[in-house]
């Protein structure tokens, strides 16, 4: 166990790159964070960020090779990188679960769910086959799964997208973990079993006093549920810091410009198309030069933000951090007014 | 090949960007095939058994019947595979069985991709019960071996090469049908046929200006394994002494020196040989075909990949 | 595994079937000129004319002919074999169990050695022995089985003495009991070997490929997530799901298991129906070839029948259709 008020996972400078023909695709570029007991944190940004590959990196789960991970992952004081496989093994699916965004695939097809969910506990306990087995009914109950005895002798595909990812959040809590990892878990659902995954997720890290690293390209979750952020764009960290600032004073364009393509509910009249944000994710084997962002910023001057890379500097106070040239002109601008500016959206209502 | 691997592993590690990796595709399949060690290898043997096939008369002229030679010469300057034990020199006998063999294939390919394709894209193109009648056909050509309905046709009919021909063209084309199918029927939902046929354009002209330019990569590879199976069978017939009693074939020829093994090895080894180097050259080229086509396949739904996998169980 | 889908599958046998009985029957009719004679050879007796047409009722209308015929082969009646003189049914039952014997061998060798091959390559694949496993079944797919024979022939019988060359058993002795079946298992090591070669190449290739599929398929990622050890992914989770593909593989390879046996026996002289077939395919005796040709095309429907019941019984997705 950490020592009181210490982080429980703490990364520090962590890098992730594959080796292929094309060339080093550097998916993950220096990324630090803090995660603490109880608390929530979402990494989100475009496909192709590298959040899933921090996400995995944490775990040892990329294959190797292609990949190469290294920096420092402290989970409880304890170094998981380049910890030996068995050890590895030993904090996977006990200390550390995760969930995964495509509940259908990610089960196996010919398993039970009740065998699935078993399997973990079997892995990290000493239990019996049948002790194993009650454990599985218990937490497919605690999930929400009605019928749990019965449901437990079925199969993935007898189970519709909602319930499947409960099983999967079943699999996730079986082994009681400190740790919950949960990549796009909602992604792949309908809007209405979205709100009741979320809910699940939230009531068990209370009861259970875990932490939440969610990963997600979804803002309108982020909103909801996280008590930090940490924006990601071409495996570098742009910007972070306690979800309401990096809201409602966001400091980076790329983080506004996520939030402009936000559909947005209370506003009716508008086009409630997802907006997103001009030009397409770099290439990660050759990243622009200065800030990888600048050929997709309206913020940008070229003789600045093509030659300088900028640092994760702090900004109105030490947690709120943002690695652009021009944070203190991008915070004088709400998401509104960039919707605004498009005429499509004419109508947007203020910003919030 | 190597590439293929490390792609889907980095694209199924996590949200890459996938542009990222496509670097250096664009140039032609065969420029790609030419670039692996297989693609070379199989390049080269197939065309080396194309050209002796298709100059058998000038490499080695004359009649591969002809006798009149020392039986059983082992190989030597005078009759560079040896004679057998009538005296036929066996290397024009092997290369003349290389043109019978190439002459069964390449029409027995012709006629099952014709009907291969036009089944299977109008099976996939029109659906519902057009569909599965097609279907059923298909499978009941599947039923029956190939090999045992040759061997029946022959002995029914004269057999000659021709029949041979027929008889083989006309049921070696339940594999490609199926892939064809699977296709067409991912293919016909797309955009740009939808459109295609919004616009009224004729089906024939969709399918073949829109749909045919599609299956065309999956076509060429199930067709060509399908090729290498033909030379295989052909000579398993011939073997059994079901063949054109007037055409030279590698398999006859086989069948011949099974008395004399011991004393005339010649007599087996140069005609198994020419077989296994056809067939390897034109493996080699399908297999890297489709290892050049799979990065582009992988995309597609309907498991296009896993039917590639599948084909070489198409029985003989 | 729900009574409708066994229902289903028992029922998809029939129209197979019927569609075997037909292509034969059309066979034989589009050859120009009186089947009789096309099946009797040219130098039958009239008697023996007669008796064939009465027996296909060649005298009624077409449609009644092949009620006929098709009562017949259901009955077993495969016709009399014309250079034999006895009914077709009592030469195949005699000489189908040596070729049954080696081709099960046959199968049972290749599938379990494919099935070793292709995971041992899956768990490094690219590494030293996956490129050999690989190029050997490349080269093995392209080898005629017949050719492979010879050579076996050749090295481990002529060469090195290590096989008998020839035969079931050995005929100069008076064999009973275990000594009877241990010396038809000396005989029958090279043939069901050499038939197994490609077969194995094949399988190893097919297991191999569809292993490192499933490998990266996301459920195999929840495994490792739940800290499964790579050995516990493999055979629990991966290895299952990739025999999928590998079973109805073995299905459809039952009638090029038969049909390699029957022309391996000859290398080996083996007493099956290789031998029927080759000395009917001489005496043109057709109504032998018919009749054999309808017992491997039966064999093969029923051996789709057992994979499909056994790809119901492996994958519950399939079971609850």
């Amino acid at each position: 166990m950490e020592a009181p008020g210490q982080a429980l996972l703490s990364v520090r400078d962590l890098h992730a790159s594959f080796h292929t023909d094309a060339g080093v695709v550097k998916a993950v570029d220096g990324v630090s964070f803090d995660l603490r007991r109880g608390e929530v944190l979402a990494v989100v940004g475009e496909s192709g960020s590298g959040k899933s590959v921090t996400a995995m990196s944490l775990l040892g789960l990329l294959p190797s090779p292609p990949a190469r991970v290294s920096g420092q992952v402290l989970w409880k004081g304890r170094d998981l990188v380049g910890l030996a496989e068995p050890e590895m093994r030993k904090v996977r699916g006990a200390e550390i679960a995760m969930v995964f965004q495509d509940p259908m695939s990610s089960l196996n097809p010919l398993h039970t769910v009740g065998r699935q969910i078993a399997e973990v506990v079997r892995l990290h306990t000493t239990s019996s086959k049948r002790q194993a087995w009650e454990r599985a009914i218990e937490m497919m109950d605690l999930v929400g799964i009605p019928q749990a005895r019965r449901r437990a002798k079925s199969y993935p595909h007898e189970f519709s997208g909602g319930m499947r990812q409960r099983v999967m959040i079943a699999i996730a809590l079986a082994c009681d973990p400190d740790l919950l990892i949960a990549d796009e878990p909602t992604t792949a659902l309908d809007v209405t079993i979205q709100a009741q995954v979320l809910e699940l997720l939230q009531e068990t890290k209370e009861r259970t006093s875990s932490a939440i690293l969610l990963i997600t390209h979804d803002l309108g979750i982020v909103a909801g549920m996280a008590d930090e952020v940490l924006v990601m764009y071409a495996g570098k960290v742009v910007e972070r810091g306690p979800a309401r600032d990096v809201f409602y004073r966001s400091r980076h364009p790329y983080t506004l410009g996520l939030l402009a393509a936000l559909p947005r509910v209370d506003d009716e009249a508008a086009d409630n198309r997802l907006r997103p944000i001009e030009g397409t994710p770099p290439s990660l084997i050759h990243v622009p030069s200065g800030c990888s962002f600048h050929p997709r910023c309206s913020f940008r001057r070229l003789e600045t933000c093509s030659v300088d890379e900028p640092p994760l500097a702090a900004h109105g106070g030490e947690a709120h951090r943002a690695a652009c040239h021009f944070a203190e002109d991008v915070v004088s601008v709400a998401p509104a007014d960039l919707q605004r500016s498009v005429p499509s959206a004419a109508a947007a209502a203020p910003g919030p | 090949m190597a590439g293929s691997i490390l792609a889907s592993a980095t694209a199924e590690a996590g949200d890459l960007a996938a542009p990222a990796l496509d670097g250096g595709q664009r140039d032609g399949v065969l420029q790609r095939v030419a670039r692996r060690p297989s693609g070379v290898v199989g390049l080269l043997l197939t065309t080396f058994v194309g050209v002796v096939s298709s100059f058998s008369g000038w490499i080695a002229p004359g009649d591969p019947f002809l006798l009149g030679n020392p039986a059983l010469l082992p190989p030597s300057g005078g009759h560079r595979f040896g004679t057998d034990n009538l005296g036929r020199d066996l290397f024009r006998a092997v290369v003349h069985g290389m043109r019978t063999s190439m002459t069964v294939v390449v029409w027995v390919t012709v006629i099952s991709a014709v009907i291969g394709i036009t089944i299977g894209a109008v099976a996939g193109y029109r659906a519902g019960v057009v569909d599965r009648a097609l279907m059923r056909v298909t499978e009941l050509f599947q039923t029956i071996p190939r090999f045992f309905l040759a061997l029946l046709a022959m002995s029914l009919f004269e057999p000659t090469l021709r029949t041979l021909i027929i008889v083989l063209g006309l049921t070696s084309w339940t594999l490609l049908a199926r892939v064809v199918r699977a296709e067409t029927l991912s293919i016909r939902t797309r955009e740009y046929v939808e459109s295609a046929r919004a616009a009224g354009g004729n089906d024939v002209h969709i399918l073949v200006h829109h749909v045919l330019p599609n299956i065309l990569p999956t076509a060429i590879v199930v067709i060509s394994l399908g090729a290498s199976r033909v030379i295989l069978l052909e000579a398993g017939l011939a073997f059994l002494g079901l063949s054109d009693q007037d055409r030279m074939s590698l398999g006859f020829l086989i069948n011949n020196a099974q008395q004399f093994l011991e004393q005339a090895w010649w007599m087996s080894v140069f005609p198994g040989v020419a077989i296994v180097l056809a067939v390897l050259g034109i493996n080699l080229l399908a297999d890297t075909f489709n290892d050049v086509l799979n990065p582009l396949l992988r995309r597609e739904p309907a498991g296009a990949r896993g039917s590639i996998l599948r084909m070489p169980g198409g029985e003989v | 595994m729900s009574a409708g889908y066994l229902a289903r599958r028992l029922l998809g046998v029939v129209p197979a079937l019927f569609g075997v009985l037909a292509v034969t029957f059309v066979l034989v009719h589009a050859v120009p000129g009186d089947p009789a004679v096309l099946l009797a050879g040219e130098a039958a007796t009239p008697d023996r004319l007669e008796e064939i047409r009465r027996d296909l009722g060649l005298d009624r209308p077409l449609p009644q002919q092949f009620v006929t015929y098709a009562a017949n082969v259901a009955r077993g009646d495969l016709g009399v074999s014309i250079s034999q003189g006895r009914p077709v049914n009592a030469i195949i039952a005699e000489r189908i169990g040596p070729t049954l014997l080696l081709s099960g061998t046959a199968l049972g060798i290749s599938s379990f050695l494919g099935l070793l091959l292709g995971l041992v390559g899956a768990r490094r694949p690219y590494g030293r022995f996956d490129l050999v496993v690989n190029t050997a079944s490349l080269v093995g797919y392209a080898l005629p089985a017949f050719w492979l024979a010879q050579m076996a022939v050749l090295v481990f019988a002529v060469h090195l003495g290590w096989f008998p060359l020839l035969g079931y058993t050995d005929i100069r002795r008076e064999l009973t009991g275990f000594d009877h079946l241990s010396d038809v298992g000396y005989h029958l090591a090279l043939p069901a070997l050499v038939l197994a070669a490609s077969e194995v190449a094949l399988l190893a290739r097919v297991t191999r490929t569809g292993l490192l599929q499933e490998l990266g398929r996301d459920y195999v990622r929840t495994a490792r997530a739940k800290g499964a050890a790579e050995d516990e992914v493999l055979n629990n989770h991966a290895l299952r799901n990739a025999l999928l593909p590998v079973v109805t593989l073995l299905g459809t390879r039952v009638g090029f298991l038969v049909s390699g046996a029957v022309v391996i026996e000859a290398v080996f002289s083996w007493p099956g129906l290789g031998s029927v077939i080759v000395t009917a395919a001489q005496q043109a005796d057709r109504i032998t070839m018919l009749g054999l040709v309808l017992v491997v095309a039966v064999g093969v429907i029923f051996a789709n029948l057992l994979t499909d019941l056994l790809y119901g019984w492996v994958d519950p997705r399939v079971r609850h259709r």
